[in-house]
């Protein structure tokens, strides 16, 4: 019964292959589309989820809160009210803390010879390679004594690096010029990939207390960046920093004026925001998709009709109005069958020459191929489900006599 | 094949059929009494609008009587459902029609043995009952791999006559089969219906409004304005 209809189906698609072949095309740019957006959206969002990851492991990060009206410069974060002692006092007074280190950034204008570049100076203790996982290319990191000594040295992020010295060459040893102070870089690290605002390959890493003595004069630090133990200690770590912070502060939780922040936190809310876009992308491609449906629909329509005698001859010969819904829905449903395995081959496609062509990731994943089958599947039934019936409520004497 | 002629292919007992076209309604036909025995060769003829084409629908169990009864084959159809219908035209009946009907783009083989797909015969058979069905009907074995567009109309007939055998209906119902042909090709035609009838037994009915064509059959039944006309 099957073969039967499978032979008849093909037979009916193949004899008018024009009009079969865009009825798909619908199908197949529907479908494609879909693949293609879903892939760059999950893409985005893995690379953003791997850039995030790699700011550091198991961090938590102690933020300034918003900005006060009274008594603001414009330095650093948006407010100021993290002391280098709160971040002492976290290393000290709290279990489970791996290490800490305080972060004064601010944007300067960087000389060497005859390049310059804009680029963010963090001035920051010894730990601060290991809570963000730094590894050094060339050189080393800022040492014990460096911080100690107030040494103006400094360690420089590869695109920096890249943009300075240019690529590929060893600054190890050469003096920068940050807002007038001359510099000696002691080493560079190594590219962590990602890009805009969440790279750490373009900054400038100087002790803490000669961006104390030089850039700020005041005791306030931008972030504290704070390392736990473990995975599972990450929330018990928060929970006490906060606690301990509210006390230094002699503030309760309404009146905060820090933030705290822990990488989950980060990583899903960047999610949220990709997933959206994701959705939103998909909806877009959706759209074509119906139109697609309703081009099978009307192809199928005008199938119904231009074969209305042939109709109302299976009828007469014994056909029931099953057969016939059957036949015309098999048409729809292996059309769009058709069309959505050529969309995803296509859609597949795409997104590798995004990847290749736009440097943008992209993951086609098995759950929007799925997505995209179950879809096609449901427009074949959904929209010949209407040309199917009217053909299977055809009178046979009328169909037989219909010109 | 069965050559009783005693039993009773179809027996009509005062059929009435009232069309309804919004408030109007019109009466085609007017208790129509007759009986066609197993393997006559009958001829139904009339003018235009004289109902016989009604009595081809509801002998054919393509439409119901609005009253009255219709046995064929000793069972009653006249009061069945859609489906039901379907199932006793695959069954009993055979059509061959005046514009053939023939699948397109088909072969002649394919279309002879669509009843065969919904009567659900076993696809091993499938071949050789439509290859006995063509011989019955006389066209010649080199054509039945061409497509049906690619035939003569009376060559497309004896095709559409082979589809009507295959099943081995009770009856072979033809309307008008001659009335898209020339008197030549017609004559052949109505010799094959002949041949069937009285060397196979087949019960062949004739629905045609030509009297040359009616003459044909063995008996005439004569239908005017909806009456039989004895």
């Amino acid at each position: 019964m099957f073969k039967d209809l499978y032979q008849e189906t093909m037979a009916a698609i193949t004899a008018n292959k024009a009009r079969s072949g865009l009825t798909i095309l619908g199908i197949v740019i529907g479908i494609a589309s879909v693949i293609a957006l879903i892939a760059v959206g999950q893409g985005t969002q893995d690379s953003i989820k791997t850039s995030i990851q790699s700011i550091g492991s198991n961090l938590i990060m102690v933020m300034p809160g918003a900005q006060r009206s009274g008594g603001v410069s414009g330095g650093m974060g948006s407010a100021q009210s993290l002391t280098l002692d709160d971040a002492k006092a976290i290393g000290q007074e709290i279990d489970g803390v791996k290490a800490v280190a305080p972060e004064i950034s601010k944007r300067y204008q960087v000389i060497f010879g005859s390049s310059n570049t804009n680029t963010s100076i963090v001035g920051t203790s010894i730990s601060y390679q290991e809570i963000r996982s730094l590894e050094i290319d060339t050189g080393v990191f800022l040492s014990a004594e460096d911080v100690s000594a107030m040494r103006k040295v400094a360690v420089i992020g590869s695109t920096t690096r890249d943009d300075l010295f240019g690529a590929g060459f060893d600054p190890v040893g050469k003096t920068i010029k940050v807002n007038n102070i001359n510099f000696k870089v002691v080493g560079v690290t190594k590219s962590k990939g990602g890009s805009g605002s969440n790279t750490q390959d373009d900054q400038i890493i100087i002790p803490y207390t000669v961006a104390q003595k030089y850039f700020t004069n005041n005791q306030y630090v931008g972030t504290i960046s704070i390392s736990a133990e473990s995975e599972e200690m990450i929330d018990t770590v928060q929970e006490q920093v906060s606690a301990l912070l509210l006390e230094r502060h002699d503030k309760t939780e309404e009146t905060t004026d820090f933030r705290i922040m822990n990488q989950a936190d980060i990583v899903s809310a960047a999610s949220s925001i990709t997933e959206t876009l994701t959705m939103l992308l998909a909806a877009i491609a959706g759209i074509s998709l119906i139109v697609g449906g309703i081009g099978i629909m009307n192809m199928m329509l005008t199938n119904v009709t231009e074969r209305t005698r042939e109709i109302g001859l299976r009828k007469a010969i014994g056909a029931k109005r099953n057969d016939i819904s059957n036949q015309f829905l098999a048409e729809s449903i292996s059309l769009t069958f058709l069309g959505g395995f050529i969309g995803i081959i296509l859609g597949w496609a795409i997104a590798w020459g995004i990847a290749q062509f736009a440097s943008l990731n992209t993951s086609v994943s098995w759950s929007s191929i799925l997505l995209a089958f179950g879809v096609s599947a449901g427009i074949g039934i959904v929209f010949g489900y209407y040309p199917a019936r009217r053909a299977s409520r055809l009178n046979p004497i009328d169909a037989l006599r219909y010109e | 094949m069965k050559k009783n002629n005693a039993e009773v292919a179809i027996a009509c007992h005062n059929i009435n059929k009232i069309y309804q076209t919004g408030d109007i309604f019109t009466q085609v036909l007017y208790n129509i009494s007759f009986e066609i025995k197993r393997g006559e060769f009958v001829a139904i003829t009339g003018p235009s609008g004289s109902g016989k084409s009604t009595i081809m629908h509801i002998i054919g169990a393509l439409d119901s009587p609005s009253s009255g009864s219709y046995y064929l084959d000793g069972q009653d159809v006249s009061q069945l459902s859609d489906d039901e219908l379907a199932d006793i035209r695959k069954n009993k009946i055979g059509f061959v029609f005046q514009s053939f009907n023939l699948l397109k783009r088909t072969t002649v083989l394919r279309n002879v043995m669509l009843p065969l797909v919904y009567a659900e015969a076993p696809v091993e058979n499938r071949l050789a009952l439509a290859s006995k069905a063509l011989l019955a009907a006389g066209l010649e074995e080199d054509r039945w791999a061409h497509l049906s567009n690619q035939l003569s109309g009376g060559q497309m007939q004896r095709v559409a006559i082979a589809r009507a055998l295959v099943n081995n209906p009770a009856i072979i119902l033809a309307d008008e089969p001659t009335g898209n042909l020339d008197t030549k090709t017609g004559e052949i035609v109505l010799d094959t219906f002949r041949r069937l009838n009285k060397e196979e037994g087949h019960t062949i009915i004739l629905i045609t409004h030509e009297a040359d064509v009616a003459k044909h059959a063995d008996r005439i039944i004569y239908i005017k304005d909806g009456h039989l006309v004895e």
